[in-house]
């Protein structure tokens, strides 16, 4: 038992987390968001040559062959930086899911997803709406327990205003066919367990942020002649905020081991997506608490990271939901 | 990242599991807090210390097996998943024996660590004064030089199981002059040194486990001073980081209190969904607190100290503890309030977890400053 990362896997995360600081500033966020959801040029690029996206797809298909528990804390980065667009769809749920369906869908999309040039948007069972959905090359879409992977010209798309406007998101109208079948029920169980766990690792990511936004905030604005930091109230809620964090990210790295090494995957899973969605969910409320009303405005950039969490929390199964997979897991 | 257990350490539990199996007592036990209670528990600590699972992780040569932090948190999961009684040792084995091994000289430890470990001197930590409990650096009780030593004139409160041990261990001042956490000493005192008065007290759940320890000019021999003289806050911080973090609440007993939480809900919950949401946040809780540690165990490992952090875990299992233990006690619905039920004993202690080794008030405090950076105030020693 050694529960913690490798050298090698600090490095590639450092790695990241640096190339994340220069291209996806919050100005590039808030850049983004003005445009509506497209991603400028530059960010687009700098996120094809970080490599996330090549992580999980295995080396035969160019890419980098390695496993979640690396990709995990890429994922948490990308959060960090509340990267816009499909790099948790693409990187974290299509990549492992073609390489498991292997044949000619892995031929014909792993390899533009390791170099970066196509993105994915995914349709899970239980949600009406697709996030990128007209910005991606491939859809993945569960009907019926089955998955199905097809091509934006082959569906019907109503756009819809997420409360993100870094999200495009869209009613999805596809009829299956039978000759984008990508697999039964085993298969989307995967695409729902990778989208939970990699949604998990974006929420602490987010919460992280804001957490950080907030103490910065606080060390610097002052009433009564001195920071608002140095009171214990503001204090108390930030240590809350950091205790619930701090509980949830152990649990994201080990539903990510649980990946690439089986076991209770879809338990994990539900477990780290439950806690991470109600840890960001403190972290949001903590932050625009601490922030006072300039919080409360979208000037402050602490809005995009709210209003992504608020977006994530529930894709891929909220909180409840989880935790009600959780029950029937333990319960019966 | 490996979160698989090694052959080693797989062997290593299924040792535990099968001496526990065989010897742990049943409940008749009754509780390590009172006079009856206590003496029946100095039996079990005696067996397990005989059969060499008292202090696992020590080395051989003071009793224990020379075992790793993770296979000492197994041994703690086993224990607890058996049903074995609480450790009224803990406060001398966990608590004060890792400042013992820091900072003890050869002399002492050959001298107090065996007898800890068998259960033959059981010590009770004294920290708190009535002036001194979250602002524990307000001591007032003295020592005074003397010629071999020192004479000790103070009062101190809360010692758990102080009315039973044989020995307190606290902070006394040793420089009138110093102040705060400057110019105090660590001592060790035997409890039946002329001038020592123990008085029991009653606790909130009727046990009588606490103690307020009275010392009139009791005389302690050089020998018996843990550390550097005038530098006992340090040596102290050691016990306190042990409290607060790993080694008082390992992961073992809230993971056997979630299973049998589970139990409990499978016999009585009638399939009341927001009970069901109660029970599974509280074994998840236990979960998280478990993956947590062994995170911890991987960083000390790698020569990381915890420091401020183990405020955080304080916090998380302490009121982990009480949300279990809340949920249980709505599941028995009016038998809960029978003083038999040993989920309403479990309750009442876990009301004491945020009070406990430093509240949750002050942990906050420190997470607050040590952890995020914040600004301290008020300024500790009352400056403005």
């Amino acid at each position: 038992m050694r529960f913690a990362f490798t050298d090698d896997q600090i490095t590639l995360r450092d790695g990241v987390r640096e190339l994340l600081k220069g291209a996806c500033p919050p100005a590039v966020v808030r850049e983004t968001w003005e445009a509506g959801g497209v991603l400028p040029a530059a960010l687009t690029g700098a996120l094809a040559e970080s490599g996330v996206a090549a992580v999980l797809v295995p080396e035969d298909f160019d890419g980098l062959g390695m496993t979640a528990s690396e990709l995990a804390p890429l994922i948490e980065e990308a959060g960090y930086a509340a990267v816009p667009g499909l790099l948790l769809e693409t990187a974290a749920v299509a990549a492992p899911v073609l390489a498991r369906v292997g044949g000619v869908p892995a031929e014909r999309w792993l390899p533009g997803i390791a170099s970066g040039e196509l993105s994915v948007a995914l349709g899970l069972a239980g949600t009406a709406l697709v996030a990128g959905a007209d910005q991606a090359s491939l859809l993945l879409l569960e009907r019926e327990g089955h998955l199905y992977a097809t091509t934006r010209d082959r569906v019907s798309l109503t756009p819809e205003q997420s409360a993100d406007h870094t999200r495009r998101l869209f009613q999805v109208d596809y009829t299956p066919d039978p000759d984008d079948l990508l697999g039964g029920p085993e298969l989307t169980a995967l695409a729902l367990d990778a989208a939970a766990i990699a949604s998990a690792a974006f929420l602490n990511g987010l919460a992280r942020r804001m957490l950080d936004m907030s103490v910065d905030y606080v060390k610097v604005r002052e009433q009564f002649g001195r920071p608002v930091g140095s009171f214990q109230a503001v204090k108390h809620h930030l240590a809350d905020a950091l205790m619930h964090l701090e509980f949830a990210r152990p649990a994201v790295w080990r539903a990510a081991w649980t990946l690439s090494t089986g076991g209770e995957r879809a338990l994990q899973a539900s477990m780290a997506k439950a806690r991470a969605s109600d840890a960001a969910d403190l972290a949001g409320r903590k932050a625009l608490q601490v922030h006072g009303a300039i919080g409360y405005t979208t000037e402050c950039d602490l809005h995009h990271w709210l209003k992504r969490s608020w977006a994530l929390r529930r894709a891929f199964g909220g909180a409840a939901w989880h935790r009600a997979r959780v029950a029937e897991h333990l319960l019966t | 990242m490996d979160l698989n257990f090694t052959e080693r350490e797989q062997a290593f539990r299924a040792e535990c599991r099968a001496w526990l199996t065989a010897n742990v007592p049943g409940p008749e036990i009754g509780s390590g807090d009172t006079r009856e209670g206590f003496a029946a528990h100095i039996a079990w600590e005696k067996k397990l210390h005989a059969d060499r699972w008292a202090v696992v992780s020590w080395p051989e040569a003071y009793g224990g097996r020379g075992a790793s932090l993770i296979e000492w948190l197994i041994f703690e999961e086993e224990y607890y998943l058996a049903g074995a009684p609480s450790r009224v040792t803990q406060n001398g084995i966990f608590l004060l024996a890792p400042a013992l091994f820091e900072y003890g000289t050869d002399e002492q430890k050959a001298r107090m660590l065996k007898p800890m470990a068998a259960a033959e001197f059981t010590w009770a930590q004294a920290w708190s004064e009535p002036n001194a409990g979250s602002d524990l650096a307000n001591q007032s009780a003295r020592a005074v030089r003397v010629e071999g030593g020192w004479r000790l004139t103070g009062q101190k409160t809360w010692a758990t199981r102080g009315a039973f041990c044989d020995g307190i261990y606290g902070l006394f001042r040793t420089d009138p002059e110093a102040r705060r956490h400057k110019g105090l000493t660590y001592f060790l005192v035997t409890l039946d040194s002329p001038g020592v008065t123990v008085r029991p007290v009653e606790r909130l759940d009727g046990d009588e486990g606490f103690a307020e320890v009275f010392l009139e000019d009791v005389f302690v021999p050089d020998r018996d001073v843990l550390g550097e003289v005038d530098r006992g806050w340090y040596v102290a911080m050691t016990t306190t980081n042990s409290e607060r973090g790993l080694t008082l609440r390992s992961p073992g007993r809230f993971l056997a209190a979630a299973h049998r939480l589970k139990a409990l809900y499978q016999r009585m919950g009638d399939g009341d969904p927001l009970l069901r949401d109660r029970v599974v946040r509280a074994w998840m809780d236990a979960q998280a607190y478990r993956d947590y540690t062994f995170q911890t165990v991987a960083r000390m490992l790698d020569g990381h100290s915890i420091g401020a952090e183990s405020s955080l875990n304080k916090i998380f299992w302490s009121e982990m503890d009480i949300r279990l233990h809340e949920a249980a006690m709505e599941l028995l619905g009016e038998s809960a309030e029978l003083d038999t039920e040993s989920w309403n004993r479990g309750y009442q202690f876990s009301l004491a977890g945020p009070i406990y080794a430093g509240t949750n008030e002050i942990q906050r405090n420190l997470v607050a400053e040590r952890v995020l950076g914040l600004p301290r105030w008020p300024q500790r020693g009352g400056k403005k």
